[in-house]
């Protein structure tokens, strides 16, 4: 009988085995091994959960009381035999690659990541291994970053404008990770930075994990029009075309988006400004990064998964095709990028969360299961 | 050029009339006027003439981008666009230009008589000197392909704010057989005559639906209260052809459809009846095929449309004629501000005089008196091939674009059925990357077959949840091109049917679009291709 391999996909997540643990399982399982607090990675109903120190608190305010065990990048934990440990993604703040080994046979799973580094999250380390699982967001080559530097650049002269103008700014970003990433980079000589409040509860929540971020002032329904509009708001996808959001009319908004690459998606957005800016690698940085781990082979899980499996195997990668649930498939323009795709629903979560996390219906009834 | 392309840029950036008519004017202030009028050209459907076969364009840039041929279709199918694409795929520029739009396009235009080396070693040099935004708008000019998210009329409503002349004489201005090598800014803006430019037709006047939706029916009463009284109205029934201005002046005769193409040559049965006509006549009026003395279906007229020469057995299979409805200019005066009725009496005295009334035909008037008799006339337009009705007030004056108000149309309600969508493809531009180009078929006993293809008719909502099936549901995928699992329902509606030997399904349909997505009904209960040849009556 051929060896098991150390980690299959299974209908439930990425499973090990011999070490009797999930990677991001979407179904609820003993011992769940995170690689970031985006919902699409990390679900509620697991007994324990291993991840890192900083996603601590973002996993306590996102997913309530469990069972969470964090460590530091590059820390070892045994189980059952079977040696784990994270390095970073440089994907958010307290997002990690898992690195899985036995008996001398390395596993990584990336999860999220980008190879920029964006200032606030531990930046990108690749990590050598045997097989690599890899997600592929933007897998096409279409799809090539800009430095961040100039994206900003961009980002606060837009800012500066609006302010001339007595226009409102309102830049919209997912709230873990997009949106601490442009609170670090926004040039706070121009104005002062106001939240929402699903924005400003994350921000919270990091800083009680000691990250330093940039002042912010959370809205609410005290806060001063007139005052908001000479500064900038941090909004999630979620709020825009809301009454929450219309009520700081007249105003600029610009929507922060890997997707804002290609005119048709940013036309239909309907954002005042598009900024290319994502937290996922673009084409070369994906590339780049499966060839740095050395791996003798390469599964890919979410994004342009099909193309880009098949130009790795052109150039001579052993590539592999697999579905899973995480990110939206390529159905990526279905919902705002990185919003997460299924929620597994919480007794008393509150509305704000519940408007955060928008449950995904399958539009035929059907299961969701019956794709995989 | 920078300022060409950042034209496009800014007005991507907004979704707002106001602003996209400023950054209009920012642009039309901040380059020479030849660059407006090139601008003009291209913002009014006077594409340059293309120079390079778009093959050769797509081939050099899948060279340069050091990218395999299938990987640049696959893009191409992300991105929706081919000059968008090839902007993202090639290499970062090398270094920066600085010429005008004008400057590119008379490069462009000189490519005619160079060897195909020359012409690859031009464009990559070029593609090397321009920043991806500027490659976009350099790729549109360069495969004619020139489609902007902003109307002519916001175009001319800038121009009009800039120059202090009115938005009406401007886009008449605009209109007929000038190319900016021959049409200076200086002379758009000065006073003209009429003999400027003989050739050139007056801006369509064009009607308005008097039912926002095919699926919302007007009542007599709610049409009383839209429209008023009955007796100041005049109704003709609104023929399913191509709309034509015909013109008359300094002993040469000009045709053209309403999409600003100069047909002339196209339709050699009008030429003697406008041969006839006194000078300084214009007419607007629908080009029908005939026969024994009523119209044909409109896939008549289009079969032969496609032709690129006309023989003889075309001609007297679909020999064309024009059913006039109005008279734009009369003895060489521009008759437009005049009231309908009495246009339609000069209109009327013109046809009277012809020696080819079967060729110059009048769109005849429809006696009623109510409303509500007049929606039960409305019921007999299938069988007059017709689409519905004109309602035009009698004291009209003939107007410019589309406007609210005097012209109205009342079309029939289109046929039906419930079909299942097998197949599903990649939509372009503001669709790109969706899958929100459908086939549907019907049920030919226990198999499925294809009569129709569709694109519109879902709203953002609805396309995002096909979509999303889509991609969970393919069965098989060929080249863009995907199987679906046969599962989702949708009414679609048409204007017309007809015999089609070239389709699968033996049927062509007119207008195809998707009325509603029918969640309530299983693929089971779609309709068959009885039903369909049913509707062919026969």
């Amino acid at each position: 009988m051929p060896k098991k391999p150390l980690l299959e996909f299974t209908d439930k997540g990425i499973y090990c085995s011999m070490g009797k643990f999930y990677i991001d399982p979407w179904k609820p399982v003993d011992d769940a091994v995170i690689t970031h607090a985006h919902a699409d990675h990390a679900y509620l109903g697991h007994k324990h959960y291993l991840a890192h120190h900083h996603s601590r608190e973002v996993l306590l305010y996102r997913l309530g009381e469990i069972q969470l065990q964090t460590v530091a990048y590059g820390e070892r934990v045994m189980k059952n035999g079977v040696e784990i440990s994270l390095f970073p993604a440089g994907h958010v703040i307290g997002s990690a690659q898992i690195r899985v080994e036995y008996q001398g046979e390395v596993w990584v799973v990336s999860g999220d990541y980008k190879v920029e580094d964006d200032g606030i999250s531990a930046p990108f380390e690749p990590v050598k291994c045997n097989h690599f699982i890899s997600e592929c967001t933007f897998g096409m080559p279409v799809y090539q970053w800009k430095p961040q530097a100039d994206i900003f650049s961009d980002v606060n002269s837009w800012w500066r404008s609006n302010v001339e103008h007595n226009l409102a700014t309102i830049i919209v970003g997912y709230s873990l990770g997009k949106a601490q990433r442009i609170l670090q980079n926004l040039d706070l000589s121009i104005g002062k930075v106001y939240t929402h409040g699903v924005i400003e509860n994350t921000n919270e929540a990091l800083r009680r994990n000691g990250i330093m971020l940039n002042p912010t002032n959370r809205i609410t329904a005290e806060s001063s029009k007139e005052e908001v509009r000479k500064g900038i708001v941090l909004a999630p996808p979620s709020s825009v075309g809301t009454p929450w959001m219309r009520k700081f009319g007249p105003y600029s908004f610009g929507y922060c988006s890997g997707w804002m690459a290609i005119r048709g998606a940013k036309r239909r957005r309907a954002a005042d400004r598009g900024f290319v800016l994502s937290d996922h690698a673009d084409w070369d940085g994906l590339v780049s990064a499966i060839d740095a781990t050395g791996c003798e082979s390469v599964y890919l899980t979410h994004g342009y998964t099909a193309t880009f499996t098949r130009y790795l195997n052109e150039i001579g990668f052993d590539a592999h095709e697999v579905h899973t649930l995480y990110g939206d498939d390529e159905g990526v323009n279905s919902v705002p990028e990185e919003e997460p795709a299924v929620i597994a629903t919480q007794p008393g979560m509150d509305a704000e969360n519940l408007e955060h996390f928008p449950k995904k219906v399958s539009p035929t009834g059907g299961d969701l299961d019956g794709a995989l | 050029m920078k300022a060409f392309a950042q034209l496009f840029l800014s007005l991507d950036e907004t979704n707002k009339t106001n602003e996209k008519v400023k950054i209009l004017k920012d642009y039309f202030n901040s380059v020479p006027d030849t660059d407006k009028m090139h601008m003009l050209a291209l913002f009014s459907g006077r594409k340059p003439k293309r120079q390079i076969n778009s093959t050769l364009v797509r081939n050099w840039a899948i060279e340069a981008s050091n990218i395999p041929a299938w990987l640049f279709e696959e893009s191409y199918h992300v991105v929706g666009d081919l000059a968008e694409t090839m902007a993202l795929l090639l290499p970062q520029n090398r270094g920066n230009s600085h010429k005008t739009l004008t400057e590119w396009i008379a490069e462009i235009n000189a490519l005619g008589d160079k060897t195909e080396e020359e012409k690859k070693l031009w464009l990559l040099d070029s593609w090397a000197m321009l920043d991806s935004s500027e490659r976009f708008v350099f790729n549109k000019l360069l495969t004619g392909s020139f489609r902007v998210g902003v109307s002519q009329s916001l175009v001319v409503k800038a121009l009009a704010d800039l120059t202090g002349i009115e938005a009406p004489a401007l886009t008449h201005r605009i209109m007929g057989n000038w190319m900016p090598d021959t049409y200076s800014f200086a002379q758009l803006v000065q006073e003209q005559s009429a003999s400027d430019d003989i050739s050139r037709p007056y801006p369509f006047f064009l009607a308005y639906p008097i039912q926002e939706t095919s699926e919302k029916q007007k009542s007599a009463d709610e049409l009383k209260a839209a429209l008023g009284d009955e007796k100041e109205w005049q109704a003709e029934w609104k023929w399913d052809g191509i709309r034509a201005q015909l013109i008359k002046r300094g002993g040469e005769i000009f045709i053209w459809s309403r999409g600003e193409d100069l047909a002339t040559d196209k339709f050699p049965e009008l030429h003697p009846f406008l041969n006839a006509l006194p000078d300084g006549t214009v007419l607007d009026g629908e080009l029908l095929s005939f026969q024994n003395g009523l119209p044909m279906p409109f896939n008549v007229l289009q079969t032969r449309l496609g032709r690129k020469n006309l023989n003889k057995k075309i001609l007297e299979e679909s020999p064309v004629a024009v059913i006039a409805y109005d008279c734009l200019e009369y003895n060489g005066e521009d008759i437009r501000s005049k009231q309908q009725t009495e246009r339609r009496v000069i209109l009327e005295a013109l046809q009277a005089a012809t020696p080819y009334p079967e060729i110059f035909r009048l769109s005849a008037l429809i006696p009623f008196n109510t409303w509500n008799e007049l929606g039960k006339i409305r019921e007999q337009s299938r069988a007059m091939i017709a689409e519905g009705i004109m309602l035009k007030r009698k004291n009209a004056a003939y107007q410019v674009g589309r406007k609210r108000g005097d012209w109205w149309k009342w079309k029939i309600d289109p046929l039906s059925v419930d079909a299942v969508m097998i197949y599903a493809q990649k939509g372009h531009g503001r669709r790109a990357d969706l899958y929100t180009d459908y086939t549907f078929a019907v049920w030919d006993g226990d198999k499925l077959v294809p009569f129709a293809k569709a694109y519109s008719g879902l709203t953002d909502a609805e396309i995002n949840k096909v979509d999303y099936f889509i991609k969970r549901n393919t069965l098989e995928k060929f080249g863009p091109v995907r199987t679906v699992k046969p599962e989702l329902v949708f009414e679609i509606g048409f204007e017309g049917i007809n015999k089609s030997s070239r389709h699968k399904s033996g049927i062509a349909l007119r207008f195809p679009r998707i009325l509603r997505w029918r969640h309530d009904k299983p693929k089971e209960e779609a309709d068959t291709i009885e039903s369909l040849r049913a509707l062919l009556g026969e």
